[in-house]
């Protein structure tokens, strides 16, 4: 008896709520402190159930002014700053500042600098990608493949630390050259990491690339389309996953990357697996950048020789010889000096395009420098693509966007 | 090849004059114009990526206050074309053309532009702030603004109110310690206190 006059009534009440469940949104913050958004980005969401209607990104959390900081120092002063854009890759960052200034001061450097930060730029770009496959792999739940990598990561950081004496911010280049030589039997020590790293590479990426659970997070999720990649400005992998062959280290060779073979690959597809597929590639790439390289490390000076009022002189002429130490002391208090005018500069860097933007009037600081900075480029696509996604896709997405926040937000 | 992105433009574009450059092909333009010159850029010339939007601030008072450039790459040239616009006209309220229309990723450039210079964009679909919260009362990049910083209101209001905490200048006692930009010499231009008034012993003066 009880069910009859108890049954339609809930029942009616049961499918007035299920249409007051489907019209309604929930909206949901995901961040700034979430294990997913790699740092401090947050996305205010609008949910239609586990579907996203609308996603609006909230950025500069991480904002430090680098741009006005700039404006009140010295060129070389600077350079510890580019560390903290893309901190997984500084010496990515180091070389692309000094090459940007140097393209304003009109300096050359000698082929063996040149070397030396191709070298250091590829040994930081497997860095990144690493990271950034380990992050990844994390977000989507294979914790394995974050401990390989950050295993090899930590190979890299000796070779690191052995060059510049810093682990984490190199700050390594200056105007005109770099901070040192390579140290004796460095170039050995870089062999022996690629001849290992290969194996344990193919390992990481095994765990990965045929994995089942992995296909089901990655592949067709996040799809970018060639054109909206190139109407956002995307650049590196995220780009070359979407089938746009831009690599710049190809298409306007800078520090003598015409010298070395290497292919660009490019995805099908534009899906996360894409992005994921170019970066494993991009570190085999890499590998075989830096053999080329130690191959034929030229011999010669590590700093431009000529650059009088740009390089500081050696240290055992500076405290030995007049001339070198008023030089010295010049660079060091007015800065490299500078001639007027404008430049702008972009070098691939792992995480895409990073350029800068210099304007001087001449002397020894910059009047504006703006950094172009790929991972907040790459971000912008985020309330186009988010958009029908499933909330557990926007995980996928933003690993296999491997932006990082310091860079993003500078 | 390069030459002639430039020249195609000086063509359509009779007030359009060559921007000094040491890199790559660069023109100057009425800003009015730069939304249609990046079109024909784009559409006519193949320069497919829109780079890099930004304004360089030239010192309070001056004339013209602000610049907007323009970074175009073409993936195909493989080459750069740089586009420049005076912002002319009122500088308390600098207003440029948006060009978010050509290309979506202009959307958070130009909401950059408008946080760091206060330059409004005409036709923006949703000109905020992006570095720097909403309510914020400056525009740090302008030159006026002090590298320490100005204080200002917490964001929240409601921690504001509970708090009474604020945001405040940076303690640079005495600095910032920074050099001076343009061709000096060595006593104007070396690092030096901005502000010579106070230091670690002596105090602030109050404003």
């Amino acid at each position: 008896m009880a069910t009859e006059f108890a049954f339609p009534d809930s029942a009616a009440k049961a499918a007035g709520a299920e249409q007051d469940l489907s019209s309604e949104r929930m909206s949901l913050s995901m961040g700034p402190s979430h294990p997913s958004t790699h740092g401090v980005l947050r996305l205010q969401m609008e949910l239609d159930g586990e579907v996203l209607t609308k996603c609006d990104p909230i950025i500069g959390y991480l904002h430090r002014g680098d741009e006005k900081i700039a404006e009140n120092m010295t060129y070389n002063q600077f350079v510890p700053y580019t560390d903290r854009l893309d901190y997984i890759a500084p010496l990515a960052n180091n070389m692309a500042y000094a090459i940007a200034v140097e393209k304003l001061a009109k300096l050359e450097v000698p082929a063996r600098c040149q070397a030396i930060r191709v070298l250091t730029a590829e040994l930081a770009r497997i860095s990144s990608h690493l990271m950034g496959l380990g992050a990844f792999g994390l977000d989507v739940g294979a914790w394995t493949v974050l401990v390989l990598s950050l295993n090899q990561r930590e190979h890299l950081y000796k070779l690191f630390e052995e060059l510049t004496g810093a682990r984490f911010t190199t700050s390594y280049t200056r105007i005109g050259g770099v901070a040192r030589d390579v140290p004796e039997g460095w170039l050995g020590r870089v062999g022996e990491f690629c001849d290992h790293f290969l194996p344990a590479l193919e390992e990481i990426l095994a765990l990965l690339t045929r994995n089942k659970i992995f296909l089901d997070r990655a592949v067709g999720v996040g799809v970018i389309t060639r054109e909206d990649a190139l109407a956002y400005g995307l650049t590196g992998p995220n780009l070359r996953g979407s089938g746009v062959a831009l690599d710049l280290r190809k298409d306007r060779p800078y520090s003598g990357y015409e010298q070395y073979e290497f292919d660009v690959p490019v995805g099908a597809h534009g899906d996360s697996y894409d992005r994921y597929l170019v970066r494993g590639e991009e570190m085999r790439q890499s590998v075989r950048i830096i053999r080329q390289v130690i191959a034929r490390f030229p011999g010669g000076d590590w700093y431009a020789p000529d650059a009088r009022k740009i390089f500081a002189p050696p240290k055992d002429k500076v405290l030995t010889s007049m001339e070198e130490l008023i030089q010295n002391f010049m660079i060091v208090t007015a800065g490299p000096q500078m001639p007027a005018g404008e430049v702008y500069f972009e070098a691939e860097n792992p995480k895409g395009i990073l350029g800068f933007y210099v304007v001087s009037k001449g002397g020894g600081v910059p009047w504006r420098l703006k950094i172009r900075s790929p991972s907040f480029c790459n971000l912008s696509i985020l309330p186009k693509i988010c958009v029908g996604c499933l909330i557990s896709d926007v995980v996928t997405l933003l690993g296999s966007l491997d932006f990082v926040m310091g860079e993003c937000d500078r | 090849m390069s030459a002639s992105a430039t020249a195609v433009l000086k063509a359509r574009f009779p007030q359009a004059t060559d921007r000094a450059s040491a890199d790559h092909p660069a023109i100057n333009l009425p800003l009015a114009e730069v939304p249609a010159a990046l079109q024909c850029l784009r559409d006519e010339q193949a320069f497919d990526l829109l780079m890099d939007v930004t304004a360089i601030d030239w010192a309070a008072g001056a004339t013209p206050r602000f610049t907007l450039v323009y970074h175009l790459y073409s993936t195909t040239r493989r080459e750069y074309v740089r586009v420049a616009g005076d912002c002319t006209g009122d500088e308390a309220a600098p207003v440029a053309p948006s060009v978010v229309s050509l290309w979506p990723g202009a959307n958070w450039l130009e909401r950059e532009v408008y946080d760091m210079f206060g330059i409004r964009f005409d036709g923006h679909p949703d000109l905020r702030r992006i570095l720097m919260w909403d309510g914020y009362p400056y525009h740090p990049l302008r030159k006026e603004f002090p590298l320490a910083g100005i204080e200002a209101p917490l964001p929240d209001a409601e921690i504001a109110a509970e708090t009474q905490a604020k945001v405040i200048a940076a303690p640079m006692a005495g600095g910032p310690f920074v050099a001076s930009p343009g061709e000096l010499n060595l006593a104007e231009a070396e690092p030096r206190a901005k502000d010579e008034s106070w230091n670690e012993c002596q105090p602030k003066p109050e404003a």
